[in-house]
């Protein structure tokens, strides 16, 4: 399927990242080619075939305790936050 | 003072305790190393001021005749690493003052053994390209030029890590290996590297890219450093759900083992993609090796591998569209101001990251939007599952996988920048290893007519890399590899 | 049962599907160890997972596993052992990872149901689609600064249950009895406090509404009500609203509203203006969660009697009627304190007490049982003087207001006040003698008008301040009188 700039631009809304006209543009062309060259995984039959999420197959769960041992540290938490007050983070307004 | 940058880590610890040279001498030797170096821009961050204090320490601990198995060794550290205190930057603009306030598991494994940090490497932009040259702190050189005198890529993403270990600053350096990150450039810069089996090492506070395929390993430029450092790094961590329990052998006695009577595979779907001729030479070359040594060469199938690159390219991108939602310019650093949230994210984003990031971040957004799905992340990971059980079938036959780690040598910088669909075919023969979750190294055996170094990949079953360290290890003693790169980039 | 609404073009009938979000109780996140304390300093139970620092991990606490399958047996429900978390990806400032982990395809909890009850004789059966783990979000305040909202990140990964219903639910009543159900339930459970003014319960409401035998009309859902009053009032607006717009021949467009309690109204949200496509995928970076049958199994046999079987038992054992069974079980800490206060006591007598002075007193000043003023020991042995005679109901509530005031032993009381019923029948006799005496008039009255007995009665417990035995006093009467 092609890949046009309308669509480019709803993936690029999705992602959250703005694009210039040009990167549009550029963007059509790189995605276009690049999934029509994923689209060879079509010819192969995968009916009945489970799929695989993870390579990690070890069969036993690692659980943690229900113990309280980890936090306490906002300073930490908020020392790389660009725009921060009194402990919180910062960002503009949000309305519902 | 040459003798320090041609010896091993091995070496270079009898050394020590024979009280050749001290560990603050070493580290002098190798900020110096570091700082002529500085060219190659294999290190975006110099921690000069926290070896120095650590080899005193490290001295002492000599002389106290406590040392631990690696005590004072100078080690490179990708960028990728969180280290406490210290930048951590995943190359990336949006990160470029991020100061983590914790260690990740692997380096703290190697702090905690005596090592000492040398500085922070250069990397592909979130471990996202094969040439080191998508990092928004620019490219970084590959010590080997061709013999045109023209620079050529290191490889990536861990370019930084094989350039300072090829260039002898530092002892040796950790990557990351999402789809071939460690095995490329270690091939292209004529030194060892090695991707463990997927959950060998901890990922706790390795800054993801894809989830389910990213593993850390060590470039050195022996296999027994390369064992020695596995040995360091490995670890069972309650911290990470994928993180193995099974119990870690000594790798450094598998780099002693015979392979005699090993059955080592070549797929022979291998043949046909357009591998270089001096490549091919030494396949053959290495495969005459392994027969002297006593090892049976087994030819065996992998139907399914062909379709591992564009599989891999839904499923890396796919996490890591999810992974990077994180750099939203409300936690770190970076941020570009704006009016209402929205506009905020995607300025920030936009700014943030560079073109492959984006485009990345737009392939994975897409194979996972609505109505998109099935058709692309589910048939993908369909296909996983195909090419990890043609791995399985081959391993019920053979002890390893043996062929090249990459189709060709080194290119020249720039050369591939432009398409990205040429550099993603690069990482043809690395990146099925991931997507089945096995270890796998690519070692040094020689240069070809542009006086590149050439890599061969061995290929373990899971949670095996006993037998391709014995195999690289018998490599490497017939190969007599020589990693003596030009040193351009010495002015004096 | 008439649950239909009428409109100008005849009657409409509501349909309502709800999605409870039910904080777990655990000391602390579902994928991290930082606390889960209601009302700590902001930021300060964060842990680097909960803030999504690079690099880090999610490690599964298994106490909220199996909070989530109690809860999924206590609805009557298939446990899957073998669910799968996925990532829900959408931008929120305080969803730090940028995304929700969450179960979307493969949930811990399938298909159940609860019974709620519409009144003393019919109940209804309202299905459960599914009930599945996920993660909370922290919070945005946004009346602290002009500019800016501030992000604060306590919440950020506290485990919740979303439990989804059927659409099987066709009133406003029906809805408040379906959320409190279920609160009883995981309170009986303990896997819920179901505190709606600490957001631990909250819930997203879908209402749409239909000609009787129609096809299903458009929803909107209405996000985030956190009290059983706004519920309800949710819903009558939102129903209403929508019969309107049809009636207007307008379209109603799905989508996310929300409730305003001060105007008491639903309005559209701003943010929606985007479709949500939260590209779904399996978290990598968490194996799926699978446990053996014989956890399920051990878990089901520690589970605590529940609300229904508790009435049944209620109704059974202590002769109750419906009305008084569905009060006394409808929290867990009420049919504690009544079976404690009715131990070795006539049962009605004791339901009586608690449903009716008890809860009444509790209501005027402000108490529950679990701050009681009156302990179950002192309530238990005023029952029993009730029982035994010893004081009328009618002393017995002059007692019990005394008893409100520093929960002092009812047996003091009485015997400090002199409040002891007179069941002596010489003493009673005397007064009685006395009185028909004294007021010959009357008793010549009584003979032809019966009713005026109720007189002699009260001129006996006028002179014994009320304590005479009123049974006693009767057939005194009647003996002397007739």
């Amino acid at each position: 399927m092609a890949i046009d700039s309308k669509l480019v631009e709803r993936i690029a809304k999705l992602s959250r990242i703005s694009l210039t006209e040009s990167e549009v543009k550029n963007l059509s062309s790189d995605l276009d080619n690049i999934l029509n060259w994923i689209e060879q995984l079509s010819e192969l039959d995968t009916e009945g075939i489970n799929p695989v999420f993870s390579s990690f197959d070890e069969e036993e769960i690692k659980y943690r305790s229900d113990e309280i041992n980890d936090g306490g540290y906002r300073e930490d938490i908020i020392s790389n936050a660009p725009l921060s007050e009194d402990g919180f983070f910062l960002v503009p307004k949000v309305v519902d | 003072m040459k003798e320090f940058s041609t010896l091993s880590i091995k070496e270079t610890i009898s050394s020590l305790k024979n009280k050749d040279f001290s560990v603050s001498e070493l580290i002098d030797f190798h900020i110096s190393s570091m700082e002529n170096g500085r060219e190659l821009n294999a290190f975006i961050t110099e921690t000069s001021d926290i070896a120095r204090k650590k080899a005193i320490v490290c001295d002492q601990n000599y002389s106290k005749g406590e040392e631990k198995p690696l005590e004072g060794i100078p080690i490179g550290i990708k960028d990728m690493f969180c280290t406490k205190g210290v930048k951590t930057t995943a190359s990336s603009k949006m990160l470029e003052n991020f100061i983590p306030p914790y260690e990740s598991t692997v380096t703290q494994n190697l702090w905690d053994d005596g090592a000492i940090l040398l500085g922070k490497l250069n990397n592909d932009e979130f471990a996202m390209g094969s040439s080191n040259e998508t990092s928004f702190f620019g490219e970084v050189k590959n010590p080997w030029k061709n013999s045109m005198d023209n620079f050529t890529v290191p490889g990536g993403s861990s370019g930084g890590s094989a350039t300072s270990v090829a260039a002898g600053i530092g002892l040796a350096s950790l990557g990351t290996d999402t789809g071939g990150s460690i095995r490329q450039p270690a091939s292209f810069t004529g030194t060892v590297g090695l991707k463990p089996t997927y959950g060998r090492c901890s990922r706790w506070g390795i800054i993801a890219f894809a989830s389910s395929l990213d593993q850390a390993g060590p470039i050195t430029k022996t296999v027994r450093d390369c064992a020695l450092l596995l040995n360091s790094i490995c670890s069972y961590d309650p911290k990470d759900s994928t993180s193995s329990q099974k119990k870690i052998p000594d790798f450094e006695k598998a780099t002693d083992e015979s392979i005699k009577g090993m059955k080592i595979g070549i797929p022979k779907e291998y043949e046909a993609d357009g591998i270089s001729e001096d490549i091919i030479e030494y396949i053959e070359k290495g495969k005459e090796w392994l027969v002297e040594s006593g090892a049976e060469i087994i030819e065996i199938s992998l139907p399914h591998i062909k379709y591992a690159l564009p599989c891999y390219y839904i499923i890396a991108p796919a996490e890591a569209s999810s992974n990077l939602a994180r750099y939203d310019g409300v936690k770190f650093t970076h941020r570009v101001d704006a009016e209402n949230i929205i506009d905020m994210y995607e300025e920030t984003r936009s700014q943030g990251f560079g073109d492959e990031v984006k485009r990345r971040i737009m392939i994975g957004t897409y194979v996972l939007s609505s109505g998109y799905y099935d058709a692309y992340y589910l048939k993908a990971q369909k296909v996983r599952a195909m090419i990890s059980q043609d791995f399985k079938e081959a391993f019920s036959k053979v002890d390893a996988i043996y062929g090249p780690s990459t189709p060709s040598t080194a290119f020249e910088l720039g050369d591939k920048k432009k398409d990205p669909l040429e550099m993603y075919l690069n990482d043809v023969f690395t990146v099925p290893v991931n997507l089945a979750g096995l270890p796998a190294m690519s070692v040094p055996v020689g240069l070809d007519k542009k006086n590149l170094p050439i890599g061969m990949q061995l290929i373990g079953n899971s949670f095996n890399e006993e037998s391709i360290l014995s195999i690289a290890s018998c490599i490497e003693k017939s190969a007599k590899f020589d990693l003596n790169p030009n040193r351009w980039w010495i002015n004096e | 049962m008439n649950n239909l609404v009428k409109g100008e073009t005849g009657d409409w009938e509501i349909v309502i599907g709800i999605e409870v979000h039910a904080q777990i109780v655990s000391n602390s996140k579902l994928f991290s160890s930082a606390s889960t304390k209601f009302g700590g300093e902001h930021n300060t139970q964060v842990s680097f997972v909960d803030a999504g620092m690079p690099g880090m991990l999610p490690v599964i606490n298994w106490v909220c596993v199996e909070q989530a399958i109690r809860t999924g047996l206590g609805l009557n429900a298939k446990i899957n052992n073998y669910s799968i978390f996925d990532r829900k990806n959408y931008f929120y400032p305080d969803l730090p990872q940028g995304y929700q982990i969450s179960q979307y395809k493969q949930p811990i909890v399938g298909e159940g149901s609860v019974t709620i009850d519409i009144d003393d004789k019919k109940s209804k059966t309202i299905r459960i689609e599914r009930l599945h783990l996920e993660q909370d979000a922290g919070k945005s305040l946004h009346d602290q600064h002009p500019e800016f909202s501030f992000v604060d990140l306590n919440r950020s990964g506290v485990a919740l249950m979303e439990i989804v219903s059927m659409p099987d639910i066709s009133s406003a009543d029906e809805a408040q009895s379906y959320i409190k159900k279920i609160r009883s339930i995981m309170r009986y459970l303990g896997t819920c406090d179901g505190n709606m003014e600490e957001g631990s319960l909250r819930a997203d409401i879908n209402v749409s509404v239909r000609k009787p035998g129609d096809e299903l009309g458009t929803r909107c859902e209405i996000k985030n009500v956190n009290s059983i009053k706004f519920i309800g009032q949710a819903i009558d607006y939102e129903a209403r609203r929508q019969i309107e717009l049809i009636e207007d021949s307008k379209e109603i467009d799905q989508e996310t509203r929300l409730f305003d309690p001060k105007k008491g109204e639903t309005r559209s949200m701003r943010s929606k203006e985007e479709a949500h496509d939260y590209r779904y995928f399996p978290d990598p970076d968490l194996l799926p969660l699978s446990f053996s049958e014989n956890i399920i199994e051990d878990i089901k046999s520690e589970l605590p009697e529940l609300p229904d079987d508790k009435k049944e038992r209620f109704q059974k054992e202590y002769s109750l009627s419906t009305y008084d069974s569905n009060i006394l079980v409808s929290e867990i800490e009420i049919a504690d304190f009544f079976e404690a206060v009715a131990k070795g006591r006539d049962p009605k007598i004791a339901a009586n007490w608690i449903t009716g002075e008890y809860f009444a007193a509790m209501n005027k000043l402000g108490f529950s049982i679990t701050n009681s003023p009156i302990s179950i020991d002192n309530l238990s042995k005023l029952i029993k003087l009730i029982e035994e005679n010893i004081i009328s109901t009618r002393i017995a509530k002059d007692v019990f207001e005394i008893m409100l005031e520093n929960n002092e032993n009812p047996e003091e009381i009485i015997e400090r006040e002199g409040l002891k019923q007179v069941s002596d029948s010489g003493e009673l006799e005397k007064i009685i003698d006395n009185i028909i005496v004294e007021n010959p008039d009357q008793v010549e009255a009584v003979k032809l008008k019966p009713k005026l007995m109720g007189w002699f009665v009260g001129q006996v417990m006028k002179e014994t301040n009320g304590k005479a035995n009123p049974k006693l006093v009767n057939d005194l009467l009647n003996d002397k009188l007739n």
